[in-house]
């Protein structure tokens, strides 16, 4: 190796460094600017506990989505999974009550059954899974409205509820660290098991995984049945936080969720879909529209940053992979 | 009767009385050192079929695509169509213009659209105002199928159709292109049929050629380009041979023998051999025996391999050598066939996994590199390391560091440049990322390893260490099959090739008869073989 290819090779490792953690400067930047707006408002601890706890369900609903993404499959559904497991508790809680535990693990089944019949149509039938994710989602959310009458059931067993939020650690509600749970378990999969390995290349090169021994097709169920099971668990964390089931508000996160997974991976992991990129992602972009909210603008705008940012987030990951496949050589 | 390109330098149109429709003189083309055409000129008459014959890196490809108006030969050469000078280079939008239509291997057909639609696609893209007027292009459409008297329904999608029946409707779609120029004009044209033949079955290919031979008695010409001498014997009236560039000779049909076109082809004649000798594996001991493997292009009779072996397959275009590596290996369903490895009970092979594969210690490498092979986004070490990653697991955690130490150890011997695990496989060149991928497999020490293609597009440094990788792999007992259209390579590296024919094994060569030349001469010499034996069984099953 020559002198200055070694000094072109330290000037790109440093730009590497950086951006790794450029969305977490970006992020510092934008509490910042809000902050200098709000100073006793925004900028102070209870604030920010309430921001990171209320965006617990999401951080989940982005890690769901990842699992599939990584596989090479889109999950749209989430959202829909999240209201059908929260309104899944209200129903069987309230309505006909049965005891919480067991509530629970009927809305976690419920999500994995929902990975099961989406597994059915794309990989058995070979359906595009935007189109199969697409129409459950629509309807799943025809059935929660059959069920609910559509109306929001309150009055969900109050363990789950303190179970949620009903302590904190460092001023921060129990749900976030739910969610800092679930990151640590994905992290931990993706970055140190085979498994996360094995998922990493079929997403990428189904025949390579396929001739390297790889079983893709059980892979892809595999990681469909981890997204329905993780949206439902942001579902129960969702009732937990309310109180209640609302057969309408989880749709909701659907955007923001899809808009970290992408954004999450610009950052830590430059390139690939992870944990802690998605965690920083989802607390970034909650960042903002809190701090939009506060400021008083039109709940409008909230729409319109939404959905700004998934495509800023899917064109900025779209570059950085691109990059990766050009940039040396 | 053959002759030489000095003998046919003699201006050939003297004593025709029609002009040519295409007459080129003195094409050349230069891609870097190489000559890819040198001086080629060629004439063909209205109403002529001409064979052009050639091995592959010949340059028929490269004179075709001069045609269409895709390279740009040397200055000094001239093309004249129907006696019009016409000025060179070709746009790509020329040969439309003067009446010129391509059918290329790939057909260019939309098989989700019907064969009405294929028929009529750039008339119904133009159509007026937008509105498709269906009852007319009905009718159209209709026309055009009984005017070459071929019989296809015209609201079948394309990829109902049989293969032949493709094949035809593509023939049909470019001679009516042809013949509606040439009706405006009022001169004659031309078609290319670049090897529309090597997956189609025997007796349908007699169906294309009566419907060529049809068409072109009504004035238009057509180009047959092919590998198959039997093929281009049968049915053109002229042949020309390119080989290394050059026209190595022309001549008429009728009066040639296909050992003057082996000769042509290859550059000697061909010897008569004497009887075939069977390998003697004898000294090896058997690793695994492949029984009656089958396919929809392949039946190959049963063959053993010896420990430490290895194995060439070779033949030409479309003759099924190149799918064996992948039905060996499951990563393609065999219709039949089994695998009985070390003498324990046999495999079906319809039933093999690529997993199961590897678990009986085979591995295969594919020609595709960046597409089934390795990820280009995902780095070396993880595309090294992947088959056997659960090694690298301990207490429940991968070590990436010790992978990182691995994949450098392994990029060190196998002399990847740069050695730098870390890096994206798809950052490195074509023969860098072969060396991983080979790296891979042989620190798995497979017992078989499969190669398709291994050194394509691969520098000749790099090539020399991959054949001796391969070669101190097979002394420490690993057994190896390449699958190649690459002679000097099967020649270089194996103990023995088998040379396929219209899927099937028809010879085999070792020892003294293991060389590049013996090599191209079975792959050309065997069609002829496979008719006393083969050919009127084929008929029988298909």
């Amino acid at each position: 190796m020559t002198k200055s290819t070694e000094t072109a090779g330290a000037t790109t490792s440093y730009l590497r460094i950086f951006e790794r953690f450029a969305l977490i400067v970006v992020w510092a930047l934008l509490i910042l600017f809000f902050s200098v707006l709000m100073p006793s408002s925004f900028f102070n601890w209870g604030n920010f506990a309430i921001l990171f706890a209320s965006y617990a369900p999401a951080a989940l609903l982005a890690l769901a989505i990842i699992v599939p993404l990584t596989a090479g499959d889109y999950d749209l559904a989430v959202g829909a999974t999240l209201t059908l497991s929260s309104c899944l508790v209200g129903v069987l809680n309230v309505w006909m009550g049965l005891p919480i535990v067991l509530c629970i693990v009927i809305a976690l089944s419920a999500g994995a059954a929902v990975g099961l019949f989406h597994a059915l149509f794309i990989i058995y039938f070979r359906i595009p899974s935007l189109v199969v994710t697409l129409g459950t989602t629509s309807l799943m959310t025809g059935i929660v409205q059959w069920m609910t009458n559509s109306s929001t059931i309150g009055g969900i067993d109050n363990s789950l509820i303190m179970a949620v939020v009903g302590g904190r650690i460092f001023g921060i509600p129990y749900s976030f660290y739910y969610a800092i749970a679930a990151v640590l378990v994905l992290w931990y999969v993706f970055e140190f098991t085979p498994l996360g390995r094995r998922l990493l290349f079929v997403g990428r090169g189904r025949e390579v995984a396929r001739l390297n021994g790889v079983s893709v097709d059980k892979m892809r169920v595999g990681a469909l049945v981890s997204s329905g099971v993780i949206a439902s668990a942001a579902g129960v964390l969702y009732a937990g936080t309310l109180g209640s089931a609302d057969p309408y508000s989880g749709l909701n996160y659907l955007l923001p969720a899809f808009a970290a997974a992408f954004l999450g991976s610009t950052t830590i992991l430059p390139g690939r879909f992870n944990a802690l990129g998605t965690l920083v992602a989802v607390y970034f972009l909650g960042t903002g529209i809190t701090g939009l909210t506060m400021l008083g603008i039109p709940l409008w705008v909230t729409n319109v940053f939404n959905g700004g940012a998934l495509i800023a987030a899917v064109t900025i990951s779209q570059l950085t992979r691109g990059r990766e496949a050009t940039d040396i050589g | 009767m053959a002759m030489t390109s000095e003998e046919m330098s003699n201006d050939p149109v003297a004593v025709e009385t029609l002009p040519p429709t295409l007459r080129l003189r003195n094409i050349s083309k230069v891609f870097g050192a190489t000559k890819a055409l040198d001086n080629v000129s060629l004439d063909v008459l209205p109403g002529e079929v001409h064979g052009l014959l050639g091995t592959n890196g010949s340059g028929k490809s490269t004179l075709i695509k001069v045609l269409a108006g895709y390279h740009s030969p040397e200055p000094g050469g001239t093309l004249e169509f129907n006696s019009d000078n016409v000025k060179l280079p070709l746009r790509p939008e020329d040969f439309r213009r003067l009446g010129m239509s391509f059918v290329h291997q790939d057909l260019g057909l939309v098989p989700s659209l019907t064969v009405l639609e294929n028929l009529r696609i750039a008339e119904i893209a133009l159509a007026k105002g937008g509105l498709i007027n269906w009852k007319h292009e009905k009718a159209a459409a209709k026309t055009i199928l009984e005017r070459y008297d071929v019989n296809i329904e015209i609201w079948r999608r394309v990829d109902e159709l049989s293969a032949v029946n493709r094949a035809l409707l593509a023939i049909v779609r470019a001679f009516e292109d042809v013949r509606r120029r040439s009706e405006e004009t009022g001169k004659p044209g031309l078609v290319l049929l670049d090897e529309p033949t090597p997956f189609l079955p025997r007796e349908s290919v007699n169906q294309l050629f009566d419907l060529v031979r049809r068409i072109a008695e009504q004035g238009s010409s057509a180009i047959f380009i092919s590998h198959d001498i039997d093929e281009v014997m049968e049915f053109t009236d002229k042949v020309t041979v390119l080989r290394d560039g050059r026209v190595s000779g022309q001549a008429e049909t009728k009066t040639a023998t296909h050992d003057d076109m082996v000769e042509l082809i290859i550059g000697r004649r061909l010897e008569k051999t004497t009887t075939t000798k069977t390998a003697s594996t004898a000294k090896r001991t058997v690793l695994a025996k492949f029984s009656d493997i089958s396919s929809k292009t392949v039946k190959a009779r049963p063959f053993e391999i010896g420990k430490g072996e290895i194995i060439g397959m070779t033949g030409l275009i479309g003759s099924g050598y190149e799918q064996l590596p992948y039905l060996m290996f499951g990563a393609q369903r065999a219709d039949a066939g089994t695998v009985q490895i070390e003498g324990q009970s046999p495999i079906v092979l319809s039933g093999l996994t690529p997993k199961a594969a590897l678990e009986h210690q085979f591995a295969l490498l594919p020609g595709d590199r960046l597409e089934k092979s390795g990820v280009g986004s995902i780095s070396i070490f993880e595309n090294m390391l992947l088959p056997g990653i659960t090694d690298y697991s301990a207490r429940g955690f991968l070590n990436n560091a010790a992978m990182k130490k691995e994949a450098r150890r392994l990029g060190a011997q196998f002399e990847v440049r740069p050695n730098n695990p870390e890096a994206p496989l798809g950052s490195l060149s074509g023969g860098n990322a072969q060396k991983v991928l080979i790296a891979k497999w042989m620190k798995r020490n497979p017992k078989l390893l499969l190669l398709d293609e291994p050194t394509q597009g691969v520098d000749v440094g790099t090539r020399d260490n991959i054949f001796k990788a391969l070669r101190a792999a097979a002394q420490q007992g690993m057994s190896i099959v390449c699958a190649s259209s690459d002679a000097e390579q099967l020649e270089a590296v194996c103990d023995r090739v088998l040379i396929f024919a219209r899927g099937r094994i028809i010879d085999e060569l070792t020892g003294a008869r293991l060389t590049k030349d013996e090599i191209m001469q079975a792959c050309y010499g065997s069609l002829s073989k496979l008719t006393e034996t083969d050919r009127s069984q084929e008929v029988i099953e298909s």
